[in-house]
């Protein structure tokens, strides 16, 4: 039986980039792109699942950082089987980089306390930094796995992971608590489950129950199951100046929106001497290799 | 990311049919269950809500999982391995999702572990399920087994299989044997009672997933006895290991689903309800409920070539344009997607009959029913019972012509394994043979224009309100009708049953026509997206049915000798 906490964050669908994607500003149009659960934090979930099913008291906690709005990815959650939600909101967040998120999180997960294992995605397809899940267990002072692809074992606190790296595996031991960061290649999550998603469609967080039309009030009570922890800044005793835009040492100086264009074609004929020349020039040009 | 729940807008369309109110409030036994399970609809609002939810899980599975698996589990096919069946890696992946998500109990019971939900939605996972993968979907869909051990089977059987069914253990229904195909009275199967126990011994012959968990077993328990009063049904649980899987069927389509040739040895066995009862009720019960669902497979087969015909002729570009520009080739499609859309309507306007009728029929087990509700159970069974041979036989032998069409607009490529469709085209060939054959289930719809079943139902459509623009569109109708009434009197009249038989498959076609043309006008009073295949299936059915009422009036029974063989 094992304390796990799962660090997720709602993103923008970057994967179906339209015309629209971008703002004149060069900021993501988030309007635009769906919001979805990032696809490497799906991977962490399961990798938290399957411990939960080898040892099936293991508590599964779901944390994110966001607006309002990214409890919807803490219910998904719920649905493929994670126990519970905690929705780590406040205007002092807006605008963190890595390191003041890192910090936010660490502190929430202080809050929650006694985790034996903490899973992440590698990284998040809007900023792609891979930065968070490691500067999250520097600030818990405990050690860390990234590119974590399976859990080979895990018994009497102690955690076998697969991890892949570019040009092979490892397979690397670490004692609890520890925090695990998942690669793409980590099996996909299992679907939503029918039950599991009637029984929490309804679970919320307080603002949204206090913005719903009907009355919450009487099901939350009868329910408790169905609250969504929701914490501001001073809930998780963080210290301000360390959070949000303040918090924040990267600045964002310029960005610019490149167009792929191919300058050149090359006809190539399935001739034996055109895919030598071919291979000869990916290689040359790194691009494979 | 894909889903085929919602790229297809038909399907909430049917969910949200007026009659929907009705079905899940006697489902939902007026919403009473949510105090005992936490996952209960508190109201009808919540229960669409929940059904909506949960087929897009389905929809999303279909086609993130079992839809890319379709190929490869096509070229693998499952393999026999020291007498049992191993599935295809690509058909474990499928059920492990399907399991997982918790989609194996769809209409059992929350006190199963079921969803309780009404044959509608499951239908419509049936739909989305085969268009992705038709043979997938016979694994998955023999959970309508868990419906007749529900239907049937004692409280305790229940509570000892019901939830293990639910919890993802496969079933099948074993029911022909060598001898015994079309003609199940024929069955050998022996069931023999020692010391209180029953066992069974034989062969069993083209079993669907033969080497499924729980199986019902069709066997003679009456020594002596040569018809299918001599016939009980038998449940067999494969922890036993008494049944051995001799050999799996080599096919043309469906390379997924496992055809089983199974041997019984002293196979200890259950007896389901009473001896005797086996064929002449419960597998009647089983095979309405399996009718349905190959209707299904059909409707989904059709939309999966459909789709297929529509994105190759768009990308195919030949004499310098798109071919899907070309009179000849988009003619084809708009009349794929018109027969897809009627047999479509057809199918959940079936489901919705037998969900009424079987929601009472449960209903009756634990009080007696008003006699208003006994009444109106009895109408629902008895369109029940009509419409669902007229939706499998006409669903099955519609979803072959959309998959000849469709593989027709991919030429020379679509003959060729590079394409989907060359699997759904293979696919497709079984749903008019299995679970009955189109002759079978016309033998069972003929009672429909026999008895004036079809002709009453036709013209209570005809009476219900629409918009005036659609009147016109009522018209065509009404004189279909009427050919239809003259058709049929002209065949009763001569008093011949061979000569009935000998017209039965073309008046239930003519009789389906009509229905399918009143559905249409229904939905396109409800969407006017539907006005399209409306317009276009009435032309085909009205002209089909020209046709047909010609060739009866052009025959007379002394013709029946130019055909018969000698």
């Amino acid at each position: 039986m094992y304390k796990i906490i799962v660090l997720a964050k709602q993103v923008p669908d970057t994967r179906n980039v339209g015309k629209d994607a971008m703002k004149a500003d060069g900021t993501v149009n988030r309007a635009a792109l769906p919001a979805i659960f990032n696809p490497e934090d799906l991977n962490a979930l399961e990798l938290a699942l399957e411990i939960k099913d080898q040892y099936p008291g293991t508590q599964i906690t779901l944390l994110t950082m966001g607006p309002v709005r990214a409890a919807e990815i803490l219910r998904e959650g719920m649905y493929r089987g994670a126990d519970a939600g905690v929705l780590l909101t406040d205007k002092a967040f807006a605008g963190s980089d890595t390191l003041a998120t890192s910090y936010a999180l660490s502190c929430a997960i202080r809050k929650i306390g006694d985790a034996d294992l903490i899973f992440a995605g590698r990284q998040a397809i809007d900023g792609d930094t891979a930065q968070v899940g490691p500067q999250v267990a520097d600030k818990l002072g405990i050690p860390q796995i990234t590119y974590a692809e399976e859990i080979v074992a895990l018994k009497d606190r102690v955690i076998q992971v697969k991890r892949r790296l570019e040009r092979g595996v490892e397979v690397v031991e670490s004692a609890l608590p520890v925090l695990i960061t998942a690669h793409s290649t980590a099996p996909d999550c299992r679907p939503r489950n029918a039950k599991r998603l009637m029984r929490f469609k309804r679970a919320t967080t307080l603002s949204e129950q206090h913005s719903a039309a009907d009355d919450y009030l009487a099901t939350h009570t009868a329910h408790p199951g169905l609250n969504i922890t929701e914490w501001c800044a001073k809930d998780v005793n963080s210290d301000l100046v360390q959070l949000g835009l303040g918090g924040s040492p990267t600045k964002v100086r310029q960005v610019e929106n490149i167009v792929f264009q191919a300058k050149e074609s090359k006809v190539l004929s399935t001739a034996d001497a055109d895919i030598e020349w071919l291979m000869q020039e990916l290689i040359s040009q790194h691009t494979i290799g | 990311m894909a889903n085929f729940y919602t790229d297809t807008a038909e399907l909430k369309f049917h969910l949200t049919h007026p009659l929907m109110q009705k079905i899940v409030a006697l489902k939902e036994r007026n919403f009473t269950e949510h105090e005992r399970f936490d996952y209960a609809p508190v109201d009808f609002e919540d229960a669409m809500d929940s059904y909506d939810k949960v087929l897009e899980i389905v929809g999303d599975i279909s086609a993130n999982t079992v839809a890319p698996n379709a190929e490869s589990v096509d070229a693998e096919g499952p393999q026999l391995i020291d007498g049992h069946v191993q599935y295809a890696a690509g058909t474990q992946k499928n059920l492990d999702a399907i399991i997982k998500a918790g989609l194996m109990g769809i209409t059992l019971p929350r006190k199963y572990d079921g969803l309780n939900f009404p044959i509608v939605p499951y239908i419509m996972a049936a739909d989305m399920v085969s268009r992705a993968d038709a043979g997938f979907v016979n694994i998955w869909g023999l959970q309508d087994c868990a419906e007749t051990i529900h239907e049937f089977a004692d409280e305790e059987q229940q509570q000892r299989y019901l939830p293990r069914i639910a919890a993802g253990e496969t079933a099948a229904m074993d029911l022909t044997e060598p001898d015994a195909g079309s003609d199940l009275q024929a069955v050998q199967l022996k069931a023999t009672l020692v010391d209180g126990k029953w066992i069974l011994n034989g062969v069993k012959r083209f079993i669907t997933n033969g080497d499924g968990n729980i199986s019902l077993v069709l066997a003679r328990s009456e020594e002596g006895t040569a018809d299918g009063r001599g016939l009980s049904m038998f449940i067999y649980d494969r922890n036993s290991n008494a049944v051995t899987v001799r050999r799996i069927e080599h096919k043309l389509g469906i390379i997924g689903s496992p055809t089983c040739e199974l041997v019984f040895k002293n196979a200890p066995a259950e007896l389901v309800g009473q001896r005797k009862f086996g064929l002449i009720k419960y597998v009647m019960a089983l095979m309405n409920g399996a009718r349905l669902g190959i209707a299904a497979q059909s409707v989904g087969i059709a939309d999966a070539a459909w789709r297929e015909a529509v994105s190759y002729a768009k990308e195919r570009v030949q004499f310098g344009s798109s071919i899907s520009k070309f009179p000849a080739v988009y003619e084809m499609i708009s009349r794929m997607k018109a027969k897809v859309d009627a047999i479509r309507t057809l199918l959940y306007e079936t489901a919705r009959f037998v969900d009424v009728y079987k929601a009472y029929e449960h209903i009756s087990k634990e009080r007696s029913l008003l006699p208003e509700e006994k009444t109106e159970m009895k109408a629902y069974q008895k369109l029940a019972d009509i419409f669902t041979p007229l939706s499998k036989g006409l669903s099955s032998e519609i979803c072959n012509q959309v998959a000849y069409d469709a593989l027709q607009i991919h030429g020379g490529s679509g003959f060729m394994k590079d394409y989907p469709i060359e699997r759904i085209y293979r696919d497709a060939r079984i749903t008019s043979i299995y679970e009955g054959t189109t002759q079978l289930q016309v033998v069972a719809a003929v009672r429909g224009v026999t008895t004036g079943g079809y002709l009453a139902q036709i013209k209570a459509y005809a009476e219900t309100e629409v918009k005036p623009e659609l009147l016109g569109y009522r018209g065509y109708i009404s004189e279909m009708a009427f050919e239809y009434e003259e058709a049929v009197k002209a065949v009763l009249e001569v008093g011949n049953n061979e000569y009935t038989d000998f017209h039965a498959r073309r008046l239930v076609e003519m009789a389906g026509n009509i229905i399918m043309s009143h559905l249409l006008v229904l939905d396109t009073n409800r969407d006017h997206q539907y006005w399209k295949s409306l317009d276009i299936f009435l032309k085909l059915a009205r002209a089909e049915n020209r046709g047909k009422m010609e060739f009866i009036s052009i025959t007379n029974p002394a013709d029946l000798g130019k055909y018969k063989m000698d």
